[in-house]
């Protein structure tokens, strides 16, 4: 058992993530489009951040830039002592490698491999990977190791999508519209796992979505409208994933 | 989509080239021989009276009949250290010139005048090789007698569209030629005044042939008739006959490969594209289009692909016609021979063509048709997997992720993984093909010249000599060693069938000349008996223990029978063998010579040519080293192109599928490729990942190859067996290492331009959408 696990707690360490002055600027044809304009914001371990927006609120692009899938026209972003702002190909690579778990809207498992196979294949190119076995039991999978993606439902697919993003000990999960396409029941579920796996395994959380009810569960909430920070509220007493809905 | 239309335009092209070629030889050589009288029989004999025409002229069928001189003998060319050999043919004489068999085309000069004895006209062929001009001296032993001839004019002549001399496979046009002569200057030199020994007949539309032959076999009988023979035995026609056939089978199975291969790329290509637009197919259909015109819409996108590989075809196609008719000029000669294509062929490429694309789209067509539009409108669901039967096995559960994945993508759509090998596998025996007929001409040029035929320097006499002449030979400049060999042409019957061959004599234990078996090695003639070559065996239907009745077709016209001993495996020609002591014994005679076998000291050869070309009884010397030369250039110039052509083909083949299915892989597995680029895969693990899946069918489709590449080789076998030669099935280990090569090569150059698009996956689009 090599699962680390501590409280999360507001944290007064220094920030996981430190953006400055942050600007996207997207040509599209003739028109330039600011889809971010001058974000400030830091992000600190073991914190649950929901950033609410709608489309168009540049939450998304946000999320590209914090996950190194996109580098920002201007400002700074820094993980831990990393400059990403100016990070290559490879060294970006190398950061969604070691250091960050994606969880995508549609799951993109692979096919070809089971559950079990899906979250070892991350394991397997992670320096410190956890145990592909007890993440997919964390996530409440142990029954169903040897399916493939075409024999789980969709919530058990974005269970394993967890798994698969949480077993390289990522330092930041960032999750893409996690219930997006998942009916109540299943997208509660979902968020049971990504609370459990917030409390159990201190992980830095960021999950982006239009769906204000998730919010109730961040420790702290961002608000993004025209691409940049309207609100940012702390949530003194963090509303439990089972007593959301919506 | 461009790799497809390259494998269409392979395919057309082989068939536009190889089938205008086919066409553009047959409707030369038609032209050609009706315009100048091609002979259907022909028949040479010692020496008959002119009278003798008048009766074979009776015979039933015979519409038109040309008496000649000919004689083989020795040449002393301007330039040439070597003697050559010169076929004398004599000309008609003036009045029946008009009507005459055989005639001639000149290209350049005039015909000799009336009353010469010492003009000539030469095959343009060996003007050429020779760079004779009109007005140069040619040294020629007529009868004993050294003779200065002048070259007046350049001829071609139907009867040697392909210019060999006796006993050739392939030409050697700087010393063999033919020249023609008067008939009265001929006869004079060789004392045949009012005979002839040479005969062409035309026999009339509907005449038997076997039945003129038969009748004129007859009446040559006393006079050293030597069996007459149809336009199917004629050498040149015959080599002629077999190039054709050759071209047809070309002009046949390679493009079929390639339009089968062609089928299938088109059947992938629209499959993937169906899978990708299934939703805009739901919507069209939930708009009210009806299914036939979205199958249509596919269909033509098929058509168009391929329409594209039929104008790359035929355009590639006609200027390599061109270029192959060009090669042709060079060992073919006619007064005109161009590249000439017929709407016919083309609108059968079309045809064919055409047929490959409906053959590869009707599936996916079918596929869009059955799509209901709500189902196509939402996406396709996870595609299903399961673990193979395979994968409980201890060795391979142990596999990684990567591995297991490719393995399953692989055994989910067996059918597409079979004909993608398969595909391979026909790239890879296309080029062993290509290798094949290389590799069969070097071992039979090894069997040949280094364990049957030994000698420096052959030397053929005018006629059968007394062993006598030996001593002069031996007394030549240079020469270290003579063995001598009678060569006599006889009839071999074995019940119902017979068959006109050389009866060769040689000493039981020769070292020049050796009788050889399937590894080339030498069979000792018995002290009695024959020793048959394996295909004369066949041709007769006889086997070792067999008798054989043997009918002397010289000479004094003997008949005696002989027992069969053993066979031989001489890739070339269809000889019997004797012991030449045995033979005089059967005969009673003393053992008389057609030639000799020489050996000589390299540094004196000049002075034993110089001295040859002026020696009065030698018809024909024959040169181990520059028939080597020769046929080794000729290797270079056509074989070599033929391994590249076929290469070039493989290579094509194999990017076309490798490509082709990587990038459906691509497409289909796309999304799944690119959230693993953002999961921190690099770029080569992902390649690994794709290119994982190729990489097995390449390498399951090199030995599938190699078999294949047997097959068609062992199967192309009986193509090549002929009387003439025949090829040995030979596939060397590097045309097997050769063919692996090419083929992991291109495969290597397919996956790079894959890889390409692996870096430009777009990451961002993986996050928001599925497909």
């Amino acid at each position: 058992m090599n699962t680390q696990i501590s409280p999360a707690s507001p944290a007064p360490a220094p920030p996981v993530m430190r953006i400055r002055a942050l600007s996207k600027v997207y040509r599209m044809g003739e028109i330039e489009v600011h889809a971010l304009r001058s974000v400030d914001l830091d992000l600190y371990a073991g914190e649950f951040v929901v950033i609410l927006g709608a489309s168009g609120s540049g939450k998304s692009t946000l999320l590209n830039i914090l996950g190194g899938l996109d580098t920002p026209s201007g400002g700074t972003l820094r993980y831990l002592d990393h400059d990403l702002s100016a990070a290559n190909e490879r060294s970006l690579t190398r950061y969604r490698r070691e250091h960050v778990g994606f969880v995508f809207q549609f799951y993109n498992l692979l096919p070809s491999l089971t559950a079990l196979e899906n979250v070892e294949l991350v394991t397997e190119i992670a320096p410190r990977a956890r145990n592909a076995r007890e993440v997919l039991e964390l996530v409440g999978l142990t029954d169903r190791l040897n399916h493939f993606p075409a024999q789980l439902s969709g919530g058990e697919q974005q269970r394993v999508a967890i798994a698969r993003a949480l077993a390289k000990r990522p330092d930041v999960l960032l999750c893409d519209e996690p219930t997006g396409s998942l009916d109540f029941p299943t997208g509660r579920r979902v968020l049971q796992v990504l609370e459990q796996a917030n409390r159990e395994l201190g992980t830095l959380t960021v999950v982006i979505t239009h769906n204000a009810a998730i919010a109730a569960m961040a420790s702290r909430v961002i608000r993004l409208s025209s691409g940049r920070i309207g609100q940012t509220e702390v949530n003194a007493t963090r509303a439990a994933a089972e007593e959301i809905s919506w | 989509m461009l790799a497809t239309a390259l494998v269409v335009g392979c395919g057309i092209g082989v068939f536009v080239t190889m089938r205008g070629t086919y066409d553009s030889l047959v409707r030369a050589r038609q032209n050609y021989y009706s315009t100048t009288r091609f002979a259907d029989v022909f028949a040479h004999l010692r020496r008959a009276p002119l009278s003798l025409s008048a009766r074979l002229r009776r015979i039933p069928g015979v519409a038109a009949l040309q008496t000649r001189v000919v004689e083989d003998v020795t040449l002393s060319i301007p330039g040439l250290t070597e003697p050559a050999t010169g076929r004398l043919i004599s000309l008609p004489g003036q009045p029946e010139a008009a009507d005459a068999l055989d005639q001639l085309y000149l290209t350049a000069g005039r015909l000799p005048a009336a009353d010469s004895d010492s003009e000539a006209l030469v095959s343009q062929t060996f003007a050429e090789a020779n760079a004779l001009g009109l007005g140069s001296h040619i040294g020629a032993v007529l009868n004993g007698r050294w003779k200065e001839l002048t070259v007046v004019g350049f001829v071609l002549s139907p009867e040697y569209i392909y210019e060999i001399g006796p006993g050739m496979v392939f030409p050697d046009n700087r010393r063999f030629g033919v020249l023609w002569m008067n008939a009265e200057a001929l006869a004079t030199a060789f004392q045949m005044k009012g005979a002839f020994n040479d005969l062409a007949i035309a026999t009339v539309h509907h005449a038997s042939e076997p039945e003129v032959i038969d009748a004129v076999d007859r009446l040559l009988a006393p006079y050293g008739g030597t069996s007459a023979y149809g336009r199917a035995e004629q050498p040149s026609n015959r080599f002629l006959n077999d190039e054709l056939g050759e071209i047809r089978i070309n002009a046949t199975y390679i493009p079929a490969i390639f339009l089968a291969v062609a089928a299938f790329l088109v059947y992938t290509l629209l499959a993937r594209l169906v899978s990708i637009q299934r939703s805009q197919i739901g919507l069209l259909k939930s708009f009210g289009f009806r299914a036939w015109r979205i199958g249509v819409h596919y269909l033509e996108l098929a058509l168009l692909i391929v329409a594209g590989g039929l104008l790359l075809g035929l355009a590639a196609g006609i200027r390599f016609g061109v270029a192959l008719i060009g090669v042709y000029r060079q060992y073919f000669h006619f007064p005109a021979l161009a590249y000439r294509i017929s709407l016919a062929v083309i609108g059968a490429a079309g045809a064919v063509a055409l047929t490959a694309a409906i053959i590869g789209a009707l599936s996916a067509v079918a596929r869009s048709m059955r799509l209901a539009p709500a189902e196509a409108m939402r996406p396709e669901p996870p595609r299903s997997f399961r673990a193979g039967p395979l994968e409980s096995l201890p060795l391979t559960r142990r596999l990684d992720p990567v591995s297991k994945s490719i393995a399953r993508n692989l055994a989910r759509r067996p059918w597409r993984a079979a004909l993608s090998i398969i595909g391979i596998a026909m790239a890879v025996a296309t080029v062993i093909v290509g290798r094949f007929v290389f590799d069969a001409v070097n071992h039979l040029m090894a069997m040949h010249f280094d364990a049957a035929e030994r000698q420096d320097v052959t030397v053929i006499f005018q006629d059968i000599r007394s062993p006598s002449a030996l001593a002069s030979l031996r007394a030549l400049p240079g020469v270290l060693r003579v063995e001598p060999f009678r060569i006599m042409p006889v009839r071999l019957r074995a019940g119902a069938r017979s068959k006109t061959v050389s009866l060769v004599a040689v000493p039981p234990s020769g070292a020049l000349f050796r009788v050889v078996d399937a590894r080339g090695k030498p069979i000792e003639l018995p002290p009695e008996g024959l020793v048959l070559t394996r295909k004369l065996a066949a041709i007769l239907g006889v086997r070792p223990g067999d008798p054989l009745a043997v009918e002397q077709l010289d000479g004094r016209r003997r008949h005696f029978s002989a027992r069969i001993v053993r066979l031989s495996d001489e890739p070339l020609g269809i000889n019997a063998y004797m012991d030449n002591a045995a033979l005089a014994a059967v005969l009673g005679e003393d053992a008389p010579i057609s030639g000799a076998r020489l050996q000589i000291d390299a540094h004196r050869a000049p002075q034993l040519y110089a001295q040859l070309k002026r020696t009065p009884a030698v018809a024909g010397v024959s040169i181990r080293s520059a028939t080597v030369t020769t046929i080794r250039q000729i290797m270079n110039r056509s074989f070599i192109i033929m391994t590249l052509v076929m290469t070039g083909f493989g290579i094509i083949l194999v990017i076309g599928v490798v490509y082709n299915s990587a990038r459906i892989a691509l497409s289909e597995r796309g999304t799944e490729l690119a959230s693993l680029r953002v999961l921190g895969f690099t770029r080569t693990e992902v390649a690994q990942l794709l290119l994982g899946e190729q990489s097995l069918l390449v390498l399951a489709a090199i030995p599938t190859g190699y078999a294949l590449g047997a097959l068609f080789c062992r199967l192309l076998v009986p193509a090549f067996d002929r009387e003439l030669f025949r090829l040995p099935f030979i596939l060397t280990r590097s045309t097997f290492a050769f063919a692996a090569l090419i083929t992991l090569g291109a495969a290597v150059l397919a996956a790079l331009l894959v890889g390409a698009r692996i870096a430009r996956l777009d990451l961002i689009a993986v996050l928001k959408s599925r497909e």
